[in-house]
């Protein structure tokens, strides 16, 4: 049998057939990449900029489990801030734990103001061991992501029901943060955390190997992320999303598919918010309700959510605007932001990542419309 | 000769008070090309909809010694019956190979999921071949035109190892050409499997079918070979809307273009 040469391409998310320098193409984007984000961002920026950057790349860090889950799942997670929250909160405990203990206090500064009695809530008590408290920061957001899909996913729950309902979920856990002033810290959040692990958070050089551990992690994860995308998995990811009826008529449960890919965005989710938490120095409901859980999909929106590199760029440069916008005039970023949302889903859902493909069919018709019909 | 048969009693579906299946009986051989003809509205669709577990239905359908109703969907397929739609349902943005990869994979575990695709499986090869779409296989599947993705699809119930093939309405809005191909396809899709059609034309059926069976309001009107049905008064009644028609070469396809 003869091997066919593949013809011209036309959709942008059909896996390239590998001829040479495309083989190169990807390996040395992620090289400067990682020489970018650890080489030269550390050189050039200051200390205020690179604790900025940190932050934005935490965001970025959800917007690689957005990428997967939504942009080839087609689940429009709107509650990622439930997961950032509970990896938040869960590294938050126990940080201030380890800053209580450092002080010879058994409680948490905002407890004794607060609370009512002398003693540590039961479950708060296992957070004081850092390999608890960490592994929590990845385990709960998806354990809880494993039981909310189980139950919704085979109940066929889908598009705009499922993103109202991750989105309440996220309002929820915000609420129930504010109400339990006590043992939360309520609407203050967790905050004025000292002490990284034994590192005193105040140190600018603590300050930089924090970035370099969120810019590590980052890479990493868009690596695991791009794996996963070139997998097999990903590919019934995409037919899942596609045409779920049919994926199902060919023996798949495709309950089980969106699950896992819904599970592992919860994880991503869950570590972005453990590392925001050293990073800023604090966590809260104010950081986790609906608006930040729409916040954490623009990113992805606009920069393109099927593409991994558009997704974290999109997220990043989101971030950055909002920071920069939102000082000089902070009620014009909201709906800004709003009005990002709906004209990157409704006009170009392929993102700024798909703006040189469409520019070029427009520009060049002849060549593919021959292809398309 | 392999493919499964299929053996249905009493099957009845109801919506809202609505008989659309009302006690059809149906035994399908190993190996046979049966065509599922009737008007619209006689219960064809919803017969195939109940055997692959799409709609709840009562009464007995039984494939390879285990009873079907109450099984979900992808337990049904996972059993060996694949079925397609009126409407092509490919996966439009993978390639035709992708497509008919993830069709072959249902029994795939965990970990050969997480890894790339190398090379392309026996199967895969086999079903590009039998479908005429190996020099379109790096193509997406958007691209192809009407008839080959009916064909892709045939392709991806090939590769997903079924051994009954439901298949509604393949030919319609196919050119001539090819209505040829596909019944070709058809007939060396049924050496080895059971094949049931459901189809409006009649041109088709005649040159295809190896058995038929019609349905009307949903009960099994009339069942034999072509020219025993063709010769059936209750069917010439049904279709021509008075009996003691002397020819029925020309039964005329009702309501579809």
């Amino acid at each position: 049998m003869t091997t066919t040469t593949s013809p011209t391409r036309t959709t942008s998310v059909v896996q390239p057939s590998a001829s040479l320098p495309e083989r190169f193409r990807v390996p040395s984007a992620f090289l400067l990449g990682a020489v970018l984000l650890l080489g030269v961002a550390p050189l050039v920026l200051s200390d205020f900029r690179l604790n900025l950057l940190a932050k934005y790349l935490c965001y970025a860090i959800v917007a690689v489990g957005v990428s997967l889950a939504w942009g080839r799942g087609g689940l429009m997670v709107l509650g990622q801030g439930v997961f950032f929250g509970l990896g938040g909160y869960a590294m938050a405990m126990h940080l201030k734990l380890a800053d209580a203990a450092a002080t010879g206090q058994t409680l948490p500064d905002f407890m004794q103001l607060y609370g009512t009695g002398d003693a540590l809530p039961w479950w708060w008590k296992p957070f004081a061991d850092p390999a608890f408290a960490l592994a929590m920061t990845v385990l709960l957001p998806m354990a809880v992501a494993a039981l909310l899909g189980f139950l919704v996913f085979r109940r066929r729950v889908k598009g705009a029901y499922f993103a109202i309902l991750s989105q309440a979920l996220a309002a929820a856990l915000a609420i129930w943060l504010v109400g339990q002033q006590a043992t939360t810290g309520g609407t203050n959040g967790l905050t004025d955390i000292q002490g990284f692990f034994g590192y005193d958070l105040n140190d600018p050089a603590n300050q930089r190997t924090v970035y370099f551990i969120i810019a590590a992690v980052l890479l990493l994860l868009m690596a695991a992320a791009r794996q996963l995308f070139l997998s097999r998995y990903g590919e019934l990811l995409i037919a899942v999303r596609d045409s779920e009826e049919r994926v199902r008529f060919l023996g798949y449960n495709p309950a089980n598919v969106k699950l896992v890919a819904y599970v592992v965005a919860a994880g991503m989710a869950g570590l972005a918010g453990a590392l925001f938490v050293p990073a800023v120095g604090i966590i809260s409901p104010a950081l986790i309700g609906i608006v930040p859980s729409i916040g954490f999909v623009i990113g992805a929106a606009v920069g393109g959510r099927a593409s991994l590199v558009g997704a974290v760029l999109g997220a990043i440069a989101v971030a950055w605007t909002q920071s920069t916008l939102s000082d000089a005039y902070p009620a014009a970023w909201t709906y800004l932001q709003g009005l990002l949302f709906v004209v990157a889903v409704g006009f170009l859902p392929g993102g700024l990542a798909s703006l040189v493909t469409v520019l070029r069919k427009r520009r060049i018709p002849t060549r593919t419309t021959g292809e398309t019909a | 000769m392999s493919g499964e048969g299929l053996t249905v009693r009493d099957l009845r579906v109801t919506f809202d008070g609505f008989k659309a299946v009302d006690g059809v009986d149906l035994d399908i051989r190993p190996g046979d090309l049966r065509f599922l003809i009737g008007p619209n509205g006689a219960g064809k669709t919803t017969l195939v909809d109940a055997v692959t577990g799409l709609v709840k239905a009562t009464g007995s359908v039984r494939f390879g010694g285990e009873e079907l109703l109450a099984k979900p969907v992808h337990r049904i397929a996972r059993l060996g019956i694949g079925r397609t739609f009126q409407t092509a349902t490919v996966f439009e943005e993978l390639t035709v190979l992708q497509n008919l990869d993830i069709a072959a994979g249902a029994r795939r575990g965990p970990l050969t999921m997480l890894r790339r695709r190398k090379g392309i499986p026996e199967a895969v090869t086999k079903a590009l071949e039998t479908t005429g779409l190996t020099d379109l296989r790096d193509r997406p599947a958007g691209v192809l035109a009407h008839g080959q993705k009916q064909w892709l699809e045939i392709g991806m119930l090939l590769v997903q190892d079924v051994k009954l093939l439901l298949l509604d309405e393949p030919v319609a809005g196919m050119s001539h050409e090819e209505r040829e191909a596909t019944g070709e396809l058809l007939q060396r899709v049924s050496e080895d499997h059971t094949v049931v059609v459901i189809e409006h034309d009649m041109d088709f059926m005649r040159s295809f079918a190896r058995s038929v069976s019609v349905l009307h309001a949903g009960k099994v009107l009339s069942e034999g070979s072509v020219t025993e049905v063709q010769a059936d008064a209750k069917v010439q009644e049904v279709y021509l809307g008075r009996a003691s028609e002397p020819e029925p070469a020309a039964v005329p396809v009702p309501e579809e273009a």
